[in-house]
């Protein structure tokens, strides 16, 4: 007979049934009561209301009955504490029992009883059972210690309970001391400052004895728990290195994959020339690949985490290529992670297979598969250049399949490589136009339709087939319709007498029947170039573009480095830092690879991307397609960050204050803005009266849509084109582009800096701020004596920044009793430079006509911030890298509510830049860069959690000195 | 850190069993996990972790059951190794996992979870030792007999003391699996070999063994250089092996547990020839029928035979009325796996035999795209292994001085052997 029959009593009044034999003087039949409870239980049936007939059960010599009763407790303790008390009598009689079993038995489950006042009579048992007899006794309490911190920290730090766990990890059996080391782990991930593991070299010699004796998941905790420490010097590292190596021999795959996290990690630390690190990269080879013959489940999580190690040192599986090809059996996600490998190792030793393989796949059956191969075929491509003719022959026969899906994924990468390789294999284009007409999504069109725009002049009929686009043009989806005015746009240029009608279709569909505000400002953005300055367009329009960097979707460089250290956990299955795992409250320990000691590269990684792609730049992050609008400008708009001209300061007055933010968070790219800016502001009216046909410029001012949302009435236009064009777009943007402009940068309030009575009535209050890229210092000088005041003058000591005043002071009228008045003081920041201490100290000295008045104020450092503080999106990356991981400074900013976007805007009117953005599970990590009058740049990142209003912002900068100031300054503009 | 509950469900995603171990997951949580499962599925963006909201599911699925791992934090990821390892215990328990089998012994699986895992820490996953506390009848336990036994927190935590028999032997089994991948224009693209090695042992006491093998690794370091060698590439051992000994001089030595269990495992990265070599010529006339020529070429020496060889030839879905012509052995169409099985119950080395099969297919052409499944081989082939790995000796050492036997057989199998076709 068996236990189902247990699961099926139905009848009524069970309860009372049940409540009837659970009383029962027989043994067997309570036990067979109490079973059928269980059995209710676990199908989901409240049994609570016999909560006391079955603790009455507890107190029985029978194992099995015991452990269902304490099950039973588990479960509903909570729902019923008073009458959970009942039973702790039996629980501390359990814990002297003479059998090991019910002791253990007993404290693990008093430990799982969350109830707090059972919890105060659990300490006594707790503390016996720790130092018990029997080993088995003690690895359960100490795991109960865990327990019990989680229900009621205070009263385990209270009750000594950490320090007893702490002695255990010296402990005798290596399987209490795996289970100390699980548990102080756990308690310690809740505090992360506490410094519960003190690991130190004598600990861990001790914890590297105990990993050669303790069962396969005792040799994990310990593992993960040396993963936390960080050696004093190489030979330190080395030695535990060799420690750890035999592990890699395990049968037990996450001993293997911890294993490797705590190599990977010390390795850092060791010097590349030294033997030991070349053997120690061949050791690690053969265990990851034999992780590929497990099931499939461990497969991928095995794979997840060789995608990051690939990343960090491809040195590792260079020659292991062929473990990674697809087998027809693999389960759909064993394959795309296999795919991705494959990619990231392809080299030009082993393209020639790789491709095979790709075209291979590219004829299978599964769609997201064979997109994704044809995709690798694209990257490929792009990574070897020796490869990329091969490559675009390969996808040129699979274009030929004509298999529709295989067709669309075929041209988008097509364009990637024509970025990568222009003006090389645009012959193949005559072959992309005959696919037109199967092209049904976005992304395939929106791709096609770039090409044919960008090689306008080479086709034909482009006009022809841009026209047939443009039909559907309001069902087109907006990457379509974004790209599709480009590239009209891009055509009329480079043809104007062929398409003028076109373009002029395009346009007033883009501004007229839109409703869309990125397409509408960009259609309204092209036409003022066209209708101004069409020299200045063709350079806008056409310019040339950078080409796309080789690696994409690298993981960032800091988040890899945090990822390894979390190898063989979730953070590294999903490729998301484990902070994104924990909810808000908990604090979260960043983990980072240790330095290299002695030598002096902080980090090595350029290093490594050098050795493997080959190429000179350090690899660099594409954004994915979700950055679409950006993504869409960048391609046709940036032009080569160098070549735009550096706009002096005093020219960004005016107009560019109206235009600055719109522009800005427009189109994503500050050097755009300024070129485009610079032209607006001097046209020539002979080159517009020269290029502008007659027609477009009397469909500007016709055009009612655009007579309402320029503000300025059209005919304005032409005469003073300088103020107009700055007054009517500003307005334009604030009309029509929904994108909230920002109000300035924030200037706190003035402060008293000389109090009457120091300075024989004269009263000094002031503040610092920027305006248009000028910097001010605001005075407002107070007559509190009885006589006229006069003869002004003001000086600077020497200060960190050169801060120096750039006029007199201007106090024209004297100053009579009891009158205030403000005066703007403008600074430069050219004076003479000495070091301050604070940074931004500021010693004032001011005369007048009865003396001279010493002060010293300390201005905000954002006040340095200047307007062209905006990184490229590559040499923030490389800089990140760059600057030492020492120089990295964390701040907290709590309570400001804001969310991502309008932290951006008004971080923005700061002049602090957001260069890039990333939303991993909620939470949004802004990228940003700052540039100081002195040619300082100070990098940021800023996460923001949604819901959460706390910030951690993470400031790095070559003059560390800085991040305190910089922090203040966030935390001045994001709550004012 | 740690896993906060374990489920087994059935297909339908109804809760069989559960056990929450932290108390920090709402147990209702397991609700999403099947609504997310299945649109995931649809997506084709299933794999082994999924979440919802700040619950991870780490899943695995065998035969009829899903099993979990929930967890609300980061969460190492050996949950899923975890699961293999919970599964493999409940397999030992009941010989089958189904749904009945969980009910009927839901005590049992209560017991084990709890025996499992603590507090979301593995502990004891070695269902040997699990036996030795935790009987299928519960209730045959009495207090006098219920002592923990030593083995759970000893450093020898997989053998139990005072074992007892009469004739004290270990049998040694040497087997290789080949793992061929095959291109269809008959280009080998990867190869290795999977050797385990599997012991039983019969032996009395704490006995003390030691493995020679003829390692390439352990000859250099020795210095001797006598007759062929094997260069293993990457080498796991059960957790009795002591592996700090074996990096430092590649002696493998243990205390073995007791009855069946897998020793070691190793894998061979060489270039292996195919041993059973397939030419295949599949063409096919649409709307009317489909031609299969496969001849089947037996690349290993002439005194070992192939057993059991199956040569499973892949037809279109709408194949109908099968025509087979083989040289030796029998075809069988098999229609729920669209496969034409070739068997031939002995294979001798060196020979070639030939399999010829017509298809008839409908005049309406199937509009599903098929995949292009790869031929695959199953064969047997005892007495021989590929790599020439040899057992030297095996040494017995127990403080009882007894005398014992170790015998040693060598087989070598088909593992994932794929040979792609070009239809």
């Amino acid at each position: 007979m068996t236990d189902s029959k247990y699961f099926t009593t139905t009848k009524k009044g069970e309860i009372f049934e049940l409540k009837a034999e659970l009383n029962s003087d027989k043994k067997e039949k309570k036990k067979e009561a109490v079973k059928k409870v269980i059995a209710s239980m676990t199908v989901g049936k409240d049994v609570s209301a016999l909560f006391p007939d079955v603790v009455n059960c507890m107190q029985t010599d029978n194992l099995e009955l015991k452990k269902l009763v304490y099950l039973y407790l588990m479960n509903y303790a909570k729902s019923q504490p008073d009458m959970a008390i009942m039973a702790v009598n039996t629980f501390v009689k359990d814990c002297e029992d003479p059998n090991p079993l019910i002791r253990a038995l007993a404290v693990r489950t008093m430990g799982c009883i969350r109830v707090d006042k059972i919890t105060e009579y659990l300490c006594e048992p707790l503390r016996k059972c720790l130092k018990d007899e029997d080993p088995y006794v003690r690895k359960t309490a100490a795991v109960c210690v865990a327990k019990l911190h989680d229900i009621n920290a205070q009263l385990v730090e209270d009750q000594g309970f950490l320090d007893t766990l702490k002695d255990l990890i010296s402990d005798s059996n290596p399987m209490v001391v795996a289970n100390a080391v699980a548990a102080l782990s756990e308690i310690a991930e809740s505090h992360p400052n506490s410094n519960l593991l003190d690991l130190n070299p004598q600990s861990i010699n001790k914890l590297l004895t105990a990993l050669n004796e303790c069962t396969e998941w005792g040799q994990i905790f310990i593992l993960d728990c040396l993963a936390n420490y960080t050696p004093r010097d190489d030979r330190e590292s080395q030695s535990i290195c060799e420690r750890v190596t035999p592990r890699l021999s395990h049968a037990n795959s996450a001993v293997v994959l911890s294993a490797v996290k705590v190599l990977m990690k010390f390795m850092e630390m060791l010097p590349k020339d030294l033997d030991y690190y070349g053997t120690l990269l061949k050791k690690l080879a053969p265990p990851l690949v034999t992780l590929l013959s497990a099931e499939p489940e461990l497969q991928y999580v095995a794979l997840r985490n060789i995608n990051l190690i690939v990343q960090k040192r491809p040195e590792i599986l260079k020659h292991e290529m062929k473990v990674f090809f697809v087998k027809y059996n693999d389960p759909i996600y064993v394959k795309l992670e296999k795919l991705d490998i494959m990619i990231r190792l392809a080299s030009q030793a082993n393209i020639a297979q790789v491709l095979a393989e790709l075209k291979e796949y590219a004829t299978e059956v599964d769609v997201d598969f064979v997109r994704k191969a044809v995709r690798a075929i694209g990257r490929c491509a792009i990574k070897v250049e020796q490869s990329a003719e091969r490559c675009v022959s390969t996808l040129l026969d699979l274009i030929q399949t004509k298999v529709n899906y295989v067709v669309q994924e075929a041209i988008v990468v097509i364009k990637d490589i024509f970025r990568k390789y222009p003006n090389k294999y645009e012959s193949v284009i005559a072959t992309l136009c005959e696919n037109l007409d199967s092209l049904d999504e976005p992304e395939a069109r929106a791709a096609m339709i770039w090409i044919v725009g960008e090689y306008a002049e080479r086709i034909d009929n482009a006009d022809e087939l841009l026209e047939s686009f443009l039909e559907g043009f309001h069902d087109e989806s907006t990457q379509v319709q974004l790209q599709l005015l480009t590239a009209i746009v891009k055509l009329f240029l480079k043809k104007p007498t062929e398409t003028q009608e076109l373009v002029q279709q395009v346009l007033s569909l883009a501004t007229q029947d839109s409703d869309n505000p990125d397409l509408r400002d960009r259609g309204y953005i092209y036409w003022r170039l066209l209708s101004t300055d069409p020299v200045a367009a063709k350079e806008v329009v056409l310019a040339e573009k950078p080409l796309i960097s080789e690696e994409t979707d690298l993981i960032e460089p800091t988040l890899l480095d945090e990822l390894i250290c979390h190898i063989g956990t979730l953070a590294s299955v999903y490729h998301k830092p484990p902070s994104a795992f924990v909810e808000g409250s908990r604090g979260v320990q960043h983990k980072r690879l240790p330095a290299r000691a002695g030598s002096g590269e902080s980090t090595e990684s350029p290093d490594v991307g050098q050795s493997v792609g080959g190429a000179d730049a350090p690899p660099a992050v594409i954004p994915s397609q979700g950055d679409l609008l950006g993504d869409l400008l960048n391609l046709d708009l940036a032009p080569p960050a160098t070549t735009v001209p550096a706009v002096p300061a005093s020219m960004q007055m005016g107009a560019m204050d109206l235009l600055g933010g719109g522009l800005d968070s427009l189109m994503g790219d500050e050097s755009e803005t300024h070129n485009i800016h610079q032209r607006m502001e001097s046209p020539s009216p002979q080159s517009l009266s020269e290029y502008s046909h007659p027609e477009l410029g009397g469909d500007i001012g016709g055009s009612p849509a655009i007579g309402a949302g320029m503000g300025a009435p059209p005919a304005v236009m032409p005469a003073s084109l300088n103020a107009a064009v700055g007054g009517g777009l500003g307005d334009l943007f604030d009309l029509g582009g929904g994108v909230g402009m920002p109000t300035g940068a924030f200037i706190p309030p003035k402060t008293l800096w000389l109090p009457a009575m120091k300075a024989k009535g004269l009263e000094i209050s002031g503040t610092f701020a920027r305006r248009s890229g000028v910097l001010q210092m605001d005075l407002s000088l107070t007559n509190k004596a009885l006589s006229v005041m006069s003869d002004f003058a003001i000086q600077f000591n020497r200060n960190s920044f050169g801060l120096a005043p750039a006029g007199p002071l201007q106090v024209l009228t004297p100053l009579t009793p009891n009158q205030t008045i403000d005066v703007a003081l403008p600074l430069s920041t050219v004076g003479p430079i000495m070091k301050m201490e604070p940074l931004t100290n500021l010693q004032v000295a001011v005369k007048n006509n009865i003396d001279v008045f010493y002060f010293s104020c300390q201005y905000p450092i954002s006040i340095l911030f200047v307007e062209d503080g905006k990184m490229d999106r590559q040499v923030f990356l490389a800089t990140w890298k760059d600057i030492p991981n020492d120089n990295e400074a964390q701040f907290q900013i709590k309570d400001c509510h804001l969310n991502s976007d309008a932290a951006t805007n008004k971080l923005q009117s700061s002049n602090i830049f957001t260069i890039a953005k990333r939303t991993v599970d909620g939470q949004d990590m802004l990228y940003q860069s700052i540039k100081l009058t002195n040619g300082i740049w100070i990098l940021a990142e800023l996460r923001v959690q949604a819901g959460s209003p706390n910030y951690v912002l993470s400031v790095k900068c070559r003059a560390s000195e800085v991040s305190q100031f910089v922090y203040q300054c966030y935390e001045l503009v994001l709550k004012n | 850190m740690s896993v906060s509950a374990v489920f087994v469900l059935d297909l339908k995603g109804k809760v069989l069993i559960c056990r929450n171990y932290k108390g920090d997951v709402d147990m209702s949580e397991i609700d999403h996990f099947f609504p997310i499962l299945m649109q995931q599925e649809e997506e084709g963006l299933l794999n082994p972790v999924l979440s919802h909201g700040s619950v991870y599911f780490m899943w695995i699925k065998h035969s009829n059951l899903y099993s979990h791992a929930l967890s609300k934090r980061g969460t190492s990821s050996y949950s899923d190794c975890l699961c293999v390892c919970v599964y493999q215990v409940f397999t030992e328990y009941f010989k089958e996992l189904e749904e009945e089998s969980i009910q009927d012994n839901f005590v049992v699986v209560y017991e084990l979870l709890d025996e499992l895992m603590d507090f979301g820490f593995p502990q004891t996953t070695d269902s040997k030792i699990l036996q030795e506390y935790i009987t299928q009848e519960g209730n045959k336990l009495e207090v006098a007999k219920t002592k923990v036994p030593t083995t759970v927190t000893n450093a020898v935590s997989w053998r139990s003391e005072g074992i007892k028999y009469k004739k004290n032997e270990v049998f040694i089994d040497v087997i290789e699996s080949i793992n061929v991948l095959v291109n269809a224009n008959g280009s080998v693209m990867s190869s290795d070999i999977v050797g385990s090695i599997k012991l039983k042992t019969m032996l009395s006491g704490m006995p003390e063994l030691r493995l020679g093998l003829n390692d390439r690794v352990l000859f250099a370091l020795t210095g001797r250089d006598k007759g062929k060698t094997v260069a293993m590439e990457d080498v796991k051992f059960h957790q009795c092996v002591r592996l700090s000994r074996f990096e430092s001089d590649r002696t493998i030595s243990f205390i073995p547990p007791d009855g069946e269990s897998e020793l070691m495992s190793y894998r061979i990265n060489t270039h292996v020839k195919p041993l059973i070599w397939i030419e295949s010529v599949i063409e096919k006339f649409s709307h009317s029928r489909v031609e299969i020529m496969v001849k089947a070429k037996g690349q290993f020496k002439k005194q070992s035979v192939a057993n059991n060889v199956e040569v499973r030839v892949p037809v279109p879905s709408d194949a109908d009325s099968p025509k087979f012509k083989t040289s030796t052995g029998h075809a069988k169409y098999v229609p729920e796996k669209n496969l034409v099985v070739w068997t031939i119950k002995s294979f001798p080395g060196g020979k070639e035999f030939l399999m010829r099969a017509h298809f008839g297919l409908p005049s309406v052409e199937n509009d599903e795209l098929e995949g292009k499944p790869p031929i695959t081989v199953k064969f047997e082939i005892p007495y021989f292994t590929v790599s020439g790995i040899q057992v030297r000796y095996m040494k017995i050492i127990e403080k009882s001085g007894y005398q014992a036997l170790p015998w040693v057989r060598y087989i070598t199998q088909s593992g994932d052997y794929q040979l792609r076709t070009n239809t």
